[in-house]
């Protein structure tokens, strides 16, 4: 018999004596509590009702992240805000992924761009001063940015240059962390990306004296552009 | 008393003498309950939300085996190699096999306590392998030599005088005091190992039955790169850490930041389901996930503590222990402390070495409350000593409740006794504390109660009567 076999018999012959409901010191319970979906959402933190306010929620979060978050008009703002931000840095190389709007963008820039998406050399990636990236989603309720190996240049762009920028559309912004993983289900039907990431906030470390650092091993700063 | 007993009580007995440890533990986790408080306050309701949570873990638990089952179809579907281990030692073997079958050299490590477990590292070292943590509070103590302090603040026990002088004598560093350019140390040392590493090894928080995924929570970046660059991953993974959908991560993972470190969310939250696929750009090309027993099944047949299998590891309980935060993470002598390790260690490692954790408690009940998942831990602590007193009843203490009940039952043999020790209790000041006293370990630290001149028995002759 192999390890799967003994482990898993262990747990079949383990689980033949039911424990005790948690939380109830074992009483049978009244009203069972709803673990689906809807149940688990209406106990967490309130998100806005409509759009106007879940974006406002998300810039209020950003905030106490350290995120710099900014709506902007169109993808040429969006090229104008990511020119301000390099000409501030002194960068002389970004690296970005195409897509129809991030090629439009990233090309904007006009500084000498590497584009992962047909696969790159990590040192290379690593002496980018800027990675500009799309995204899946933008959670309103915890600020964070979803990215997939499928829709924002692989894994690492995202986190090996020392600044990330998103650049979001209007309808990538949802409620929730569950609105998001029901994006990717319907997006990809069943055939995920093979990795799939909620970034909330640049990098960071505690763990010296429990003093936040920005950019442990991560990005030191994120900037998230909204398209709308 | 066992060994690992006599190191836990001198240990225990250094720091909580250490004025200065006790005040940095203390500084350090004000803050976080600050933090964890606020961010408490913004779920609509944190309690029922613990509720969902442990309602979750239980139906997970209760049919693990299938939701094992399920999660192993799902990653071998989309290519990853499932293995499972029955031990520690297994789990090494099959890890150092990978590595050797793929001629690695570098491994880079993200955090993980279950890796600190099974003693990895030195394995992996043994093997001719250089391993490296990639976690800054790892980092630290790996170059001190040091196990882990806490679950979450690996070196939550250091100033950054001690880190800079260890990155000063380790690493050959300019002195820098400052957190932040001691963090910039590391960042740099850090990117040039995760270019070269041909293996990440990273742990996991939850495993997603339904799509066939791990979750991996991180501040830091590091278990992003540790994921992205090497050419194979590999992710250690206890069989409790199974969730039912990615859904019910929409509850955890604000709970485990919020409890773990007092965030709303932690920095870095990702999904893996699968090694480079067609069409991504990078990754591994290889994922591997090893499944580790290693005891838990033993857990699991004990119905009473099943739920200690519910953890997610998110070290609330220690934030909020007051035993942990006098005699500190080191004193524990386990991979697991706090209020968690001493519940579950007795029940891994053999509960005639490890009684003594579950006997060093307040019995307060902060760890019960404070734990999102609501596992009953003061009362497992209770049942660890019942457990260990029925299995080996300690005898010169049966011997004293014998002598008590039998003084007890007859009034004139109490009498005498209370008179008795009255009138020979002023002899105590001379002995008390020293080899002589022969209630030293009570006295040592403690001032004698007196005994009353008058008994209540007197005082009820004269005024009642």
């Amino acid at each position: 018999m192999n390890s799967r076999e003994k482990i898993l018999g262990r747990i079949r012959e383990a689980l033949q004596v039911k424990a005790p409901m948690p939380g109830h010191h074992g009483e049978a319970h009244a009203h069972p509590a709803q673990t689906n979906v809807d149940g688990i959402r209406h106990w967490l933190p309130k998100v806005g009702a409509n759009w106007e306010q879940q974006k406002d929620l998300f810039a209020q979060n950003s905030v106490a992240l350290k995120t710099e978050f900014k709506v902007v008009a169109n993808a040429a703002a969006a090229v104008a805000e990511i020119k301000r931000v390099a000409a501030a840095g002194k960068w002389k190389r970004i690296a970005a992924h195409r897509t129809p709007l991030l090629t439009e963008v990233a090309s904007g820039v006009g500084l000498d761009t590497l584009w992962t998406e047909k696969g790159y050399a990590k040192q290379d990636l690593e002496s980018c001063d800027g990675g500009i990236s799309a995204c899946e989603a933008l959670v309103a309720q915890t600020g964070s940015v979803m990215v997939t190996t499928q829709s924002s240049g692989g894994r690492a762009l995202s986190v090996l240059p020392p600044h990330h920028i998103v650049v979001a559309t209007r309808e990538q912004l949802v409620p929730d962390l569950a609105a998001a993983f029901e994006l990717v289900r319907r997006k990809y039907n069943g055939n995920f990306p093979s990795a799939m990431s909620f970034i909330t906030g640049p990098s960071r470390t505690g763990d010296i004296e429990r003093i936040l650092v920005l950019g442990a091993h991560g990005p030191k700063q994120l900037t998230v552009l909204l398209i709308a | 008393m066992s060994t690992t007993a006599v190191n836990f009580k001198e240990s225990a007995t250094q720091y909580c003498h250490d004025l200065d440890h006790r005040q940095r533990i203390k500084t350090a986790l004000t803050g976080y309950e600050v933090k964890r408080d606020e961010n408490k306050a913004r779920f609509t309701s944190w309690e029922e939300a613990r509720q969902i949570a442990a309602e979750i873990k239980y139906e997970v638990i209760s049919h693990l085996d299938q939701y094992l089952e399920l999660f192993e179809k799902n990653l071998k579907a989309r290519g990853a190699h499932v293995h499972w281990a029955s031990d520690a030692k297994e789990a090494r073997d099959i890890i150092c096999r990978i590595a050797q079958e793929n001629q690695v050299k570098h491994i880079i490590k993200s955090k993980s306590m279950t890796s600190e477990e099974i003693h990895l590292n030195e394995a992996l070292e043994k093997n001719g392998f250089d391993v490296f943590e990639s976690d800054l509070g790892e980092f630290i103590v790996q170059l001190r030599n040091e196990p882990p302090y806490h679950l979450v603040f690996p070196s939550m026990h250091l100033t950054r005088h001690q880190i800079s002088e260890t990155f000063t004598a380790k690493l050959g560093s300019a002195r820098v005091t400052e957190p932040e350019q001691l963090t910039m140390i590391a960042r740099d040392i850090m990117r040039q190992k995760f270019c070269l590493a041909d293996m990440g090894i990273s742990g996991v928080n939850f495993g997603v039955a339904e799509t066939g995924m791990i979750s991996v929570t991180e501040n830091e970046g590091n278990a992003r790169l540790t994921t992205a660059l090497p050419r194979i991953h590999v992710a250690l993974m206890g069989i409790e850490k199974m969730v039912r959908r990615m859904e019910d991560l929409a509850i955890f993972l604000p709970m485990l930041a919020t409890a773990g470190a007092g965030q709303a969310l932690t920095c870095y939250n990702t999904l893996f389901g699968a090694a480079k696929l067609p069409g991504e750009p990078d990754g591994p090309e290889q994922f591997h996930v090893v499944l580790l027993d290693n005891g838990r099944t033993a857990v699991l047949a004990d119905a009473e503590q099943r739920d200690s299998l519910h953890c997610i590891r998110c070290g609330a309980c220690l934030n909020v222990c007051p035993i942990f935060r006098n005699v500190g993470g080191h004193s524990y002598g386990t991979v697991y402390g706090g209020p968690i390790g001493s519940v579950i260690t007795p029940n891994l490692r053999g509960l005639q070495d490890w009684k003594h954790l579950s006997f060093a408690s307040s019995l307060c009940g902060a760890c019960s409350q404070a734990c999102p998942v609501k596992i009953d831990l003061a009362h497992h602590l209770l049942q660890n000593r019942r457990n260990s007193v029925k299995e080996k009843p300690p005898a010169f203490e049966g011997l004293l409740w014998h002598g008590f009940s039998f003084v007890m039952q007859k009034p004139a043999l109490y009498r005498l006794g209370a008179k008795v020790g009255g009138l020979l209790q002023p002899l105590h000041e001379f002995v008390k504390g020293s080899a002589l006293d022969p209630a030293k370990g009570w006295t040592e630290t403690r001032e004698t109660p007196q005994i009353a001149k008058q008994t209540f028995t007197q005082w009820w002759k004269e005024n009642r009567q």
